[in-house]
């Protein structure tokens, strides 16, 4: 009997000794993979620096300003990329922009009840479509009725003008700048509403019921109160759409045409970072070839990086105001 | 009168923008819902039988299927969740759990983001770098690993969000009765969490069935039957990606038929997940 009562304690106590030890093992385990969160970003940023280095290099800065790609001569410069990736961005801006603002506009303020929940649901689903389908939809469906019914009338009528004329000249291939930021305005569309449309709904009712009551009109409700109090948020939530549209792969590279040349009109075919390399870098040959798609890629990651950090301080700030 | 004026032109302003935010709504929805129909039509012209019984076929051929592109798409997107889940769930946790406020958890936290929304062809070139250069060839292994690669941050951020929500006193009270720290981890933690975890498995599974980037340069494709992960793999992603750019009819309707399969899985999973974390929270 005596035997028992000694030993129970002391049980306990290497119980609660195993308990210490595993749950320290847990932490580490767990710690550990948090820990390996980092490492592959980082692993990320060095293998392509790595990747990226010998054609670095061989052209340094004039990498960035040079617009000659040409694998015979190996010479190539990251210029037309760029610019057809910012194009195309800003067109899928133009697009997006507004008509994601209306729409969260309409479902935040306007939406009958009984609509709102479908509505919403169904710009969420939407987000979650992959862009392979946007781009094979636009290489059939857009760029052919781009092709023999928007594009002759725009050359026609805008390509007249005398300044902004010049965009809007050369032949109506379908497929180019124009199409592409165009596929991609309609890609980023539900994620900027979605976004727009969340952070409208973080404004305090009874800041909105206040304007109301002062007689403001629903659009001086949205102008001065809504807007000035999400500021922050709408713009980072735009800033995650710009995000997604500089590195979006598949919907550019189905309809942008894949020329390494700058050109003054939206209609002639081009090509962004992405689409250059998911075009060219399996056909890729020589170490430099290879080595200067990856230095594409490099510069796709630093431009990203830039805009989605911007974004995400914007949108935490916000965070924060509405945890206080 | 001047005051009615002010009033008329407010009034108007009004009417016109809310007029715009509607005629926004409706070409946004029209928009898609052409993108959809059309999906529809065109890929549901081609969908028959053969589409799951058959190989991918020879350029010029008229019939055929994708069966070796669909079974390598699950494979690799099975392998990929199978690498993913266990290390964004136990990241995750640790965010959750061990690290909350700590500066190191909010450095965690914004590289996860970060990882969250960097292009996938990126991370497509990343895995070429580190697996395909170094192993020689292209495999199936890269293309799984390419995706393991966005399904953790996925993972991370959802596990932290629903692990949050589960209130602190019922940690205490399981701490309380003596249980330790991991054990209220595994199994009070996670329990109740439950619906969320899995919802966030289903998001991060929806979100890799249609990534075509990644695999790109990682698992290639193959027009034949193969089941050796070691060697590239056919999928779907870039199946469609090749057939579609082709100039074959018969290619351009597989094409079609595999984006219409693929929208219908990823939206099954989306809803499925929806049902899921709407039926969590009425509990």
């Amino acid at each position: 009997m005596a035997d028992l009562i000694i030993a129970e304690p002391a049980a306990t106590l290497s119980r609660a000794g195993r308990y210490q030890r595993q749950d320290r093992y847990f932490q580490w385990l767990t710690g550990g993979f948090a820990l390996f969160v980092l490492l592959l970003l980082g692993g990320i940023v060095l293998s392509i620096l790595d990747g990226a280095w010998p054609a670095l290099r061989q052209f340094g800065f004039g990498f960035l300003v040079t617009e000659t790609w040409n694998p015979v001569t190996e010479k190539f410069g990251a210029l037309a990329p760029i610019f057809g990736t910012l194009v195309t961005s800003i067109i899928a801006m133009l697009v997006g922009v507004p008509l994601g603002f209306g729409i969260a506009l309409f479902l935040t303020e306007r939406c009958p009840p009984v609509l709102k929940r479908p509505l919403g649901i169904a710009v969420e689903l939407l987000a979650g479509i992959p862009s392979i389908i946007y781009g094979i939809w636009g290489l059939f469906v857009l760029a052919p009725f781009l092709q023999h019914h928007v594009q002759p009338f725009l050359i026609d009528t805008l390509g007249e003008l005398p300044w902004i004329g010049a965009l809007f000249q050369g032949p109506p291939y379908g497929i180019g700048v124009l199409t592409a930021g165009l596929i991609l305005g309609i890609m980023v569309l539900p994620f900027i509403t979605a976004i727009t449309r969340d952070v409208f709904d973080t404004v305090p009712p009874l800041l909105r019921e206040s304007a109301y009551g002062l007689g403001c009109t629903t659009w001086e409700v949205v102008w001065n109160v809504v807007l000035p109090y999400t500021r922050a948020g709408v713009v980072g939530g735009i800033m995650l759409g710009l995000g997604r549209a500089l590195g979006e792969t598949m919907a550019v590279t189905f309809v942008i045409g894949n020329a390494h040349r700058i050109s003054g009109s939206l209609l002639a075919p081009g090509t962004t970072i992405s689409a250059a390399i998911a075009n060219e870098f399996t056909e890729a040959t020589g170490d430099l070839y290879t080595s200067s798609l990856i230095a594409l890629g490099l510069l796709l990651f630093v431009i990203t990086f830039g805009v989605l950090t911007a974004a995400r301080l914007m949108l935490r700030h916000l965070e924060r105001r509405r945890g206080a | 009168m001047q005051h009615n004026t002010l009033y008329l032109r407010r009034r108007i302003i009004n009417t016109v923008m809310m007029g715009l935010s509607l005629a926004a709504t409706l070409i946004g929805l029209v928009w898609l819902l052409l993108i959809l129909g059309m999906l529809v039509v065109k890929g549901g012209s081609a969908l028959n039988l053969a589409l799951f019984t058959q190989m991918t076929p020879p350029p010029g051929s008229a019939d055929g299927g994708l069966l070796n592109a669909i079974f390598g798409s699950l494979a690799m997107s099975l392998m990929a969740m199978l690498i993913g889940l266990p290390v964004g769930l136990l990241a995750g946790t640790w965010l959750a759990e061990y690290g909350r406020k700590q500066p190191l958890a909010e450095l965690v936290r914004f590289v996860n983001d970060v990882l969250l929304s960097a292009p996938s062809i990126i991370i497509g070139l990343f895995i070429y770098e580190v697996l395909v250069m170094r192993m020689g060839h292209f495999s199936a292994w890269a293309g799984a690993c390419a995706l393991a690669v966005i399904v953790v941050p996925v993972v991370v951020r959802t596990t932290e969000d629903m692990l949050r929500l589960v209130p602190d006193t019922i940690r205490e009270a399981a701490a309380a009765l003596g249980a330790p720290r991991w054990k209220v981890i595994t199994l009070i933690s996670y329990r109740a969490a439950r619906s969320g975890l899995v919802t966030g498995g289903l998001l991060a599974f929806a979100r890799i069935s249609g990534e075509t980037a990644p695999l790109l340069f990682t698992a290639l494709n193959n027009q034949f039957w193969s089941t050796d992960l070691n060697a590239p793999l056919a999928n779907l992603p870039v199946t469609i990606f090749q057939f579609a750019l082709s100039p074959y009819e018969g290619w351009q309707q597989l094409a079609w038929a595999g984006s219409l399969l693929i929208t219908i899985v990823i939206l099954a999973l989306n809803i499925l997940a929806r049902v899921l974390s709407a039926g969590g929270k009425g509990k």
